[in-house]
C-alpha cells in the first residue's frame, strides 16, 4: 500500500541495533580483535571497495558459486528427471545414490584438492557435487507428481520420448524444481564460503581470513556483512524469476 | 453457443456436407459377432470398404487379478456412433481404454483398420472426462490444440491457420489467448475436443466427456459434438452413464454388465438425424429405447 512506509517499518529496527551497537562501542571505549563499531565496519567496507579488493573477491566467489551451481543442478535435474521416469532403473541406483549423497561434501575437500589443487576448478567441483543432490532428490519427486493424465494425453497424442520430457514432463514439474534451485543456489553461497575459508585462497571467504589474520575485525565484519547482502540479492534475484515465469500460472490455477 | 450452432448450421457448405456425408449413415451389418473368432491371417489382410473400423475379438483383459472385462466381442463401423452404458464397474472405461490402445488385451485380439492395434495411434483420439487435468495449464487454448500438432509434426508455419479453424469449429475463437485457467468447464471440455479434432481422427473415444458439466451446458455441447461429427464423419466410442444422452447422440448403445465386465445387450438407435433436442427426446421410439435402457440398469443393479 504505502511502500515508503513500509520500507520505513522494515529497517526501524536494524538501524536501531546499529545505533545502538555503535553507542555501546564508543561509549566503553572497545578496543577487540573480533569485533568493530558499525562505523569502523562501514569505513573498512568503504576502502576495500575504493581500492578493488572487495570487488575481486566477489567476483571470484561469485563465479565459482554460479558456475558450479549451474553444472550441479543441471545434472541433478537431469538425473532427477531419468529416475522419475524410469522407476526400475531409480530402484537400481536407488542404493548407491543415496550412499553418496549422505557424504557431507565438505568432507570431499581433500580429495578434490588432491584431484584439482587450489583454484577455481575445485571450488566449482565441491559446489557441483553438492548442488546436484537436492536438485535431483527434488526433481525426481516433482517429475513423479506429474498427473498421470498429462502422461497419457502425451501418449495417445503420439508426442516421442523426448517431446514428452520437453513439452509435458519439464513444463509440469518446473514450478516445484525451482523451488529446488532456489534453495540450491543459497546452498551453493554456503558451500563456496566454507571452501574459500577452509582452503581455497581466493574469494570473499578468504578474505575474512585474511582480515583476521591482519587482527582487521572492522574489515571482517564488513566482508560478512557484504556476503550477507550478497545471499540476500541472489535470494530476490531467483524470487523474482520465479514471479515472472510462474506467476502467470499460478494465477490461472 | 446455440447462436453459433445456428450460425454453424446456416452455412450452406456444412449443410451440404452434413447431407451428403453423414446424416444418410451406412447400415451396420453384423452388430456383434456372432460367429467363431476367425483366423487372424484373414483378419489382418487389407480392409475392405465393409469391413469394421474396429473389431474387438473375444478380448479378456485383466490387471493382476479378477478378469475386468470378459470375452468381449463388439465391432464399430466407419462413421458411426456407439455409446457404452452399465453399472459402475462394469469396465466401460476400461473397454475404452483398450481400444486406445492405453492397454493390451490379456487375451484376444483387438483389429483396427485392418491390422492388430499395438499401443496409441496417431488418428485415434480421446477426449477425457477431468478436462482440467487433461488440458496443459501453462499453454493457452491455442497453445494446447498445437500440442497435437507438434506431435504429428505440423510445421510451425502452417498450424496457425488449423488451430484458428478449430478454435472456430468448437466456438471458441475468441478465447485463443486464455489459460485453460480462465475458462469455464464447458468451455475447457471444447478445447480438449479441439485437440483431439486436431489429430484429425478417424476414431474419437470420449469416457463420460460431459459428465461433470450442467445439465444446460451438457445439450449444448451434444448438438455441438453431432454437428462437429457430422462434418468430420470419424467414427465415436463414447462412454456414458446418462443413458438419455446414450440414445441421444448414439446409433447403437451396448449395455455391458459388470463382474467381469461383458456385453450383455445391444440398443439399436433408429431416430432420424439430425436430432432435436426436444423433438428426439419426446419421440414415442426414444421414450421406449429411454424404458428399455432404464430397465436394463435396473435390473443389472438387481433392483428390478
Amino acid at each position: 500500500m504505502n511502500r515508503l512506509g513500509d520500507i520505513a517499518r522494515a529497517l526501524a529496527l536494524p538501524a536501531a541495533l546499529l545505533v545502538a551497537a555503535e553507542a555501546v562501542a564508543r561509549v566503553t571505549g572497545m578496543d577487540s580483535y573480533t569485533l568493530a563499531p558499525p562505523s569502523r565496519i562501514l569505513a573498512a567496507g568503504a576502502a576495500a571497495v575504493a581500492d578493488g579488493t572487495m570487488l575481486q573477491a566477489t567476483g571470484q566467489t561469485l563465479v565459482s558459486v554460479l558456475v558450479g551451481f549451474a553444472l550441479g543442478a543441471m545434472g541433478g535435474i537431469l538425473l532427477g528427471i531419468i529416475l522419475g521416469l524410469q522407476r526400475p532403473l531409480d530402484l537400481v541406483a536407488e542404493l548407491p545414490v543415496e550412499a553418496v549423497r549422505a557424504v557431507p561434501s565438505i568432507a570431499l575437500l581433500p580429495i578434490w584438492m588432491i584431484v584439482y589443487g587450489l583454484g577455481y576448478r575445485m571450488e566449482i567441483a565441491v559446489i557441483a557435487f553438492s548442488t546436484i543432490w537436492p536438485n535431483m532428490v527434488l526433481t525426481r519427486a516433482a517429475v513423479r507428481g506429474v498427473g498421470p493424465r498429462l502422461l497419457e494425453v502425451s501418449r495417445v497424442i503420439g508426442l516421442t520420448p523426448i517431446q514428452r520430457v520437453w513439452k509435458i514432463v519439464l513444463p509440469a514439474a518446473l514450478p516445484r524444481i525451482f523451488v529446488a534451485l532456489r534453495l540450491s543456489l543459497g546452498f551453493s553461497l554456503i558451500i563456496g564460503i566454507t571452501v574459500e575459508i577452509v582452503a581455497n585462497p581466493q574469494g570473499l571467504g578468504s578474505g575474512i581470513m585474511l582480515a583476521r589474520d591482519g587482527m582487521d575485525p572492522g574489515l571482517m565484519l564488513a566482508m560478512l556483512v557484504w556476503i550477507g547482502l550478497l545471499g540476500v540479492a541472489l535470494n530476490a534475484l531467483m524470487n523474482s524469476a520465479q514471479q515472472r515465469l510462474f506467476g502467470r500460472v499460478a494465477e490461472g490455477e | 453457443m446455440s447462436q453459433q450452432l445456428a450460425q454453424f448450421l446456416s452455412d450452406p457448405l456444412v449443410r451440404g456436407v452434413q447431407t451428403a456425408a453423414s446424416w444418410v449413415r451406412r447400415p451396420h451389418a453384423a452388430t456383434l459377432l456372432e460367429a467363431a473368432p476367425q483366423s487372424l491371417v484373414s483378419m489382418s489382410s487389407e480392409p475392405h470398404a465393409d469391413a469394421p473400423l474396429v473389431r474387438i475379438m473375444d478380448v479378456d483383459l485383466a490387471l493382476g487379478g479378477p478378469p475386468i472385462l470378459q470375452n468381449v466381442r463388439l465391432d464399430l463401423m466407419g462413421g458411426e456412433f456407439v455409446s457404452v452404458i452399465g453399472p459402475s464397474g462394469c469396465g466401460k472405461t476400461t473397454l475404452l481404454r483398450l481400444i486406445a490402445g492405453l492397454f493390451e488385451p490379456s487375451a484376444g485380439h483387438i483389429i483396427y483398420n485392418g491390422r492388430e492395434l499395438k499401443g496409441p495411434q496417431r488418428d485415434i483420439s480421446v477426449v477425457f472426462q477431468d478436462y482440467g487435468k487433461a488440458l496443459l495449464p501453462w499453454r493457452t487454448a491455442a497453445g494446447n490444440i498445437s500440442l497435437a500438432l507438434e506431435a504429428a509434426r505440423v510445421p510451425a508455419r502452417t498450424r496457425a491457420p488449423i488451430i484458428e479453424d478449430l478454435l472456430h469449429r468448437t466456438g471458441l475463437a475468441q478465447h485463443a489467448r486464455k489459460y485453460p485457467g480462465q475458462m469455464s468447464g464447458g468451455m475447457q471440455q471444447r478445447l480438449q475436443i479441439a485437440r483431439c479434432l486436431a489429430q484429425d481422427p478417424r476414431l474419437l473415444l470420449m469416457d463420460e466427456p460431459f459428465g461433470a458439466l450442467d445439465a444446460m451446458t451438457r445439450q449444448g455441447l451434444q448438438d455441438e459434438l453431432l454437428t462437429i461429427l457430422a462434418a468430420s464423419g470419424a467414427t465415436t466410442f463414447f462412454v456414458t452413464h446418462d443413458l438419455e444422452e446414450a440414445i441421444y447422440l448414439s446409433d447403437r448403445v451396448i449395455g455391458l454388465l459388470p463382474h467381469p465386465g461383458r456385453v450383455a445387450e445391444v440398443f439399436e438407435v433408429n431416430l432420424p438425424r439430425p436430432r432435436d433436442q426436444l423433438e428426439t427426446r419426446e419421440s414415442p421410439e426414444f421414450l421406449r429405447l429411454r424404458r428399455e435402457l432404464i430397465r436394463f440398469i435396473a435390473a443389472a443393479e438387481g433392483r428390478h
